[in-house]
């Protein structure tokens, strides 16, 4: 039984492709086998961000108008074994997403064995990020510590709650988790920045991982390698927890307490 | 004036936020579960209303309420002071 989870946002630019990336990457780690799918048809980047863009023969299109098989349109990822990476697009043609042909995707992974399928939304609430939440089981929705980011979450959370499949058949809707990334928490002590308890209580949600600011974010980007690879960094750990709760494991919150100074710094203002 | 104000520190910017954030949150989600005609609606109303008096756009309040098992709709209009003008 295949689960389908949708990265969404609403705003674009707060780091739907870097956590789809990541999340996809986690739980392959895990063990577990899992396709993460591109559905910004049109402006394709999560190749980029796995690093396998030289690789794109085929894309998700290609599949939904049967140009190829599901099969030779997946592109296996070189560093872990049970992930794979479908790409968007580079059609200008809007309609070249059709529910049907989602449908058909995702039933085809589900068939081959896939546990869990990654969504990558689109920006904005046009049809790719509609059939990108559609046949959503659960959402991670990606909001930064801004307001414009929460307003728009909020707005993707009564989308969730209202034209997905779950929410139409009334089975108990999708499951919503919120993720805060380019969370800073030298900033939220000063006052100048919403604290994760300031969201959570604005949208009602159940926090999944609070991913902190960090120039690792960048560099995995440059190099094409998920920052959640990249063990060293916080950034990393902080996916990996995330990970972990994704799976029903209970992780406390790390990275959202500034690190208190020593006394020498202080004195100093190191 | 108000010396204490000297000393009492101003509000967080991030509290600011947060304040305006519930403010807008409760109200979009207050307007999510009401029918799409209703902005529409409300624009229409404002047109007629505006051929005889000169009110402010947001003088006109329609809101969908629900009664003992049936819907009232409510149309308020916060007329200008003193004569209509036109």
């Amino acid at each position: 039984m295949a689960e389908t989870i949708v990265v969404t946002s609403g705003k674009g630019g707060v780091g739907k492709t870097t956590t789809s990336a990541s999340i996809a990457c986690g739980l392959a780690r895990h063990g577990k086998r899992v396709a993460v799918i591109d559905f910004d048809i049109g402006l394709r980047n999560l190749d980029l961000i796995m690093g396998c863009e030289r690789r794109v023969v085929y894309d998700f299109v290609n599949v939904i108008q049967g140009d190829c098989t599901l099969k030779q349109a997946l592109i296996k990822d070189k560093r872990i074994e049970s992930l794979y990476v479908l790409a968007a697009s580079q059609t200008r043609d809007k309609d070249a997403l059709t529910a049907d042909g989602v449908r058909g995707v995702l039933d085809g992974l589900a068939a081959d064995g896939f546990e869990y399928i990654i969504c990558d939304s689109p920006a904005g609430i046009e049809k790719g990020a509609h059939l990108a939440m559609y046949f959503a089981d659960r959402a991670v929705v990606v909001v930064n510590p801004e307001v414009s980011s929460v307003r728009d979450s909020d707005r993707i959370l009564g989308l969730l709650a209202s034209k997905t499949q779950r929410a139409e058949q009334g089975n108990g809707g999708v499951k919503e988790h919120l993720l805060l990334t380019r969370y800073s928490p030298s900033r939220v002590a000063g006052g100048e920045m919403l604290s994760v308890n300031d969201v959570k209580e604005i949208l009602g949600l159940d926090v999944v991982g609070v991913v902190p600011e960090s120039p690792d974010v960048l560099s995995a980007s440059n190099a094409g390698v998920p920052v959640i690879l990249n063990d060293g960094s916080n950034a990393a750990l902080a996916y990996q927890d995330a990970v972990s709760r994704l799976l029903g494991e209970t992780v406390p919150l790390r990275f959202i307490e500034e690190p208190k100074k020593g006394f020498l710094a202080r004195m100093f203002g190191l | 004036m108000d010396l204490l104000a000297l000393f009492r520190k101003p509000p967080s910017t991030a509290s600011v936020a947060k304040e305006r954030l519930r403010i807008i949150v409760a109200q979009e989600r207050g307007a999510r579960g009401s029918p799409d005609y209703l902005p529409l609606l409300r624009r229409e109303l404002l047109e007629v209303i505006r051929r005889y008096v000169n009110v402010d756009p947001s003088a006109v309040q329609i809101n969908l309420g629900r009664d003992d098992g049936h819907e009232v709709l409510e149309l308020s209009v916060a007329l200008p002071q003193g004569r209509a003008r036109r």
